[in-house]
């Protein structure tokens, strides 16, 4: 171990990183990347780059898309696609809710985080994906605190904590049964903290909502939320233009911002630094009850 | 800065969910955001209850227990910090077998008004057998006994009488109280008598060094990378993370089990080629001869070799609810290899709160026994005591799919 703890910190994470990428490839037939735009699946690309080139991804980008996503997230996502020459496949939430699949929410706070999951299910049978490999990291919420690295999910895409199998050492078992299929967090062990610190050593690009700018605001429960014409507005809403930039990057239905300076990597490691409320403390989705988060992941969602 | 994996041990009521969370708290790792939602969900003794911090699952916090390890993160200027939150019960054994594969260091619980008792038995056999290289005993609840040194004193001289028998090379002691905080992040007032260190001192401080001086060069092949372009037509790289020890570009290689040989020609990652590699680096590595490597396979330096052997002995800890029985068929995974297995026999079970090895027919879940097993091909590999990396298995029920035990090879 001496070797070990020579690396540092980020070098180890990314080594447990890539070594878990090379093992979906190697396990899992038709293995997908869940791409979303945010910094999080943004830095899995990256590691991917690093764990098969010269070869090419053994996986395609997904990235399901509410309809709900902010431009500059889906541009980021284009030229990420063109840039690495690998291959994107988008689908549609509007189709899922086109076809009857999926109810879209009603009232002030529409969300379309929750019917996303119908979207990806969809896709996974469309594709008979064994694998998608996601972004999500233990530090963002106590559930998934308690998710193994390979999570596996049963038929109807759904997560029982109570039934999860023992996961030891770096030994990963991917064998599961026609129908069912395993998520995988390669970054499990990162912290928003290192993600960052992780950008700025790589120098990885971000789209531009991370980084403070001016935009049209309204307050919506103590949070700052961006104007879109996803969001209804009433008179009770008072339309503000703030210095903003996003902690987060989800729909715009449901991601604030945060009011900040920051304009580069190292303002933003400054800031988070210091930060008293966590990343997803931005987030409505997860505001809504207790168990927001462990309840979505029972029911499919991520 | 370095990472430091720990698991946290004790009984249900010991506290350790408290005490992690007295850690995240006053090392200030708590964002206000989470601290409101647990000041929400209600106090006890006055007091918010920290242990919901980490008790992530409806069920657990319905039941107030840890069912499955959670694992927390927070670090300091010095290290960070990954928490493998363990459960006590003993039907919990098989999850925190999976908490301490991982961990370079156990906290062990202790209630200072019960002292030693069959739980702390059984934590600290299963951190013996798992070999984790520091112990840190700490003895909780000093409020409750007046901060005696008296007490913490004879507690401490009655579990090192009996990790006598165990495997354990370093063992510290610390009082501490996690529900006040005494001892946690900061000194305590209350314990005049302790010269020590904090717990977060001492977990920042400890010199984290090797099982072994020069561990032998070990890496496992993982995937084939072959581009197959016009830029990269004759490129053949081994991918894998290097588990133990050096590997230098001109080294000579044998790829086990085949005993082919070759030379390294070059080992490349993403940022460019790199004349020698460490573990627990994730590389690709090119040979001198176009020679048969797949996954599972081992590149180990030539006069370095390892065992290579279809018949194994091992210590297993059974985590199925359907029991082992002899004559039964696996598959085992060790390092990146998948070769089919029976387990022969099972020579004894280990009475894990005792020590006592009794004979008996078959494994039950969460019990640990030394077996033997025979497998289909032959497998590389180096005692679990030697290199945890290489003498580590599973076995999965090919039926089920399951995990159903984890392995360390003698």
């Amino acid at each position: 171990m001496t070797d070990l703890h020579r690396l540092s910190h980020l070098d180890q994470l990314e080594s447990e990183a890539i070594y878990i990428l090379r093992e979906v490839a190697a396990q899992f037939e038709r293995p997908a990347l869940l791409f979303s735009g945010g910094k999080d699946s943004i830095c899995l690309v990256h590691l991917a780059l690093k764990a098969f080139r010269p070869g090419k991804f053994p996986f395609p980008l997904v990235h399901i898309d509410t309809g709900h996503n902010f431009d500059e997230a889906l541009k980021f996502r284009d030229d990420l696609a063109e840039r690495t020459g690998e291959k994107l496949i988008v689908r549609y939430v509007q189709d899922s809710i086109d076809q009857g699949k999926a109810v879209e929410e009603k009232g002030k706070f529409p969300s379309r985080n929750a019917i996303q999951a119908v979207t990806l299910l969809d896709t996974i049978a469309e594709f008979k994906f064994d694998a998608c490999i996601g972004g999500a990291r233990r530090d963002e919420e106590k559930a998934r605190a308690k998710e193994r690295i390979f999570s596996v999910r049963d038929e109807f895409g759904s997560w029982d904590p109570k039934l999860q199998r023992p996961e030891l050492w770096n030994i990963y078992n991917g064998k599961i049964h026609v129908g069912e299929n395993v998520r995988v967090f390669p970054i499990s062990n990162w912290t928003e903290l290192d993600v960052w610190e992780y950008i700025r050593k790589e120098k990885i690009e971000l789209p531009s909502l991370y980084f403070s700018h001016r935009r049209e605001i309204v307050w919506r429960e103590d949070l700052v939320f961006p104007v879109s014409k996803f969001i209804s507005l009433d008179n009770s809403d008072k339309v503000e233009t703030r210095t903003v930039r996003f902690r987060t990057v989800g729909d715009m239905t449901c991601t604030a911002a945060v009011e900040s300076e920051a304009n580069s990597i190292d303002d933003i490691i400054r800031e988070i630094q210091v930060s008293r409320t966590t990343e997803r403390g931005s987030r409505l989705d997860d505001k809504r009850s207790e168990a927001a988060m462990e309840d979505r992941k029972k029911g499919g969602y991520f | 800065m370095d990472i430091l994996r720990f698991i946290t041990a004790g009984s249900v009521d010991d506290g350790k969910s408290t005490l992690i969370g007295r850690l995240l708290y006053d090392s200030k790792s708590i964002f206000q955001d989470q601290l409101e939602a647990i000041e929400k969900a209600g106090q006890v003794n006055g007091q918010i209850n920290l242990a919901l911090l980490t008790d992530g699952l409806k069920a657990e916090r319905e039941q107030g227990i840890t069912i499955d390890v959670a694992y927390k993160y927070f670090s300091t200027p010095k290290r960070k910090f990954i928490i493998a939150d363990a459960p006590g019960h003993v039907q919990y054994t098989r999850n925190m077998v999976t908490g301490a594969s991982n961990s370079d260091l156990a906290i062990i619980l202790i209630d200072a008004r019960k002292g030693v008792i069959e739980q702390t038995y059984r934590h600290s056999y299963i951190v013996s057998l798992l070999r984790i290289p520091y112990v840190v005993v700490c003895i909780n609840k000093m409020d409750l006994v007046d901060f005696s040194e008296e007490v913490f004193l004879n507690i401490q001289k009655q579990y090192l009488e009996f990790a006598k028998d165990l495997d354990l090379k370093s063992i510290h002691f610390l009082p501490i109280s996690a529900l006040n905080g005494d001892n946690v992040v900061d000194l305590s007032a209350s314990m005049p008598w302790w010269k020590g260190k904090s717990l977060l001192g001492f977990l920042e401080d400890i010199e984290l060094h090797t099982e072994e001086e020069s561990p032998a060069p070990r890496f496992p092949v993982q995937n084939v990378i072959r581009p197959q372009t016009t830029e990269y037509h004759d490129y053949r790289g081994y991918a894998g993370q290097i588990r133990s020890g050096h590997f230098t570009v001109g080294d000579s290689i044998t790829v086990l089990p085949s005993g082919l040989k070759s030379k390294i020609k070059a080992i490349d990652t993403y940022a460019g080629s790199v004349n020698s590699a460490y573990a627990p680096m994730s590389v690709a590595i090119r040979l001198e001869d176009e020679i048969d490597v797949s996954r599972g396979d081992m590149l180990v330096v030539t006069g370095q070799e390892p065992t290579t052997s279809q018949d194994l002995e091992a210590h297993i800890c059974w985590m199925d609810q359907k029991p082992m029985t002899p004559g039964s068929k696996y598959l085992l995974r060790q390092t990146t290899n998948a070769v089919k297995a029976s387990i022969r026999s099972l020579e004894y079970r280990v009475e894990t709160s005792t020590h006592e090895k009794k004979e008996q027919t078959s494994l039950a879940l969460n019990e640990i026994g030394k077996v033997t097993i025979r497998t289909a091909k032959p497998v590389a590999y180096d005692p679990y005591s030697k290199i945890r990396g290489t003498g580590s298995f599973v076995l999965v029920d090919e039926g089920t799919n399951q995990t159903v035990a984890a392995g360390m090879l003698l």
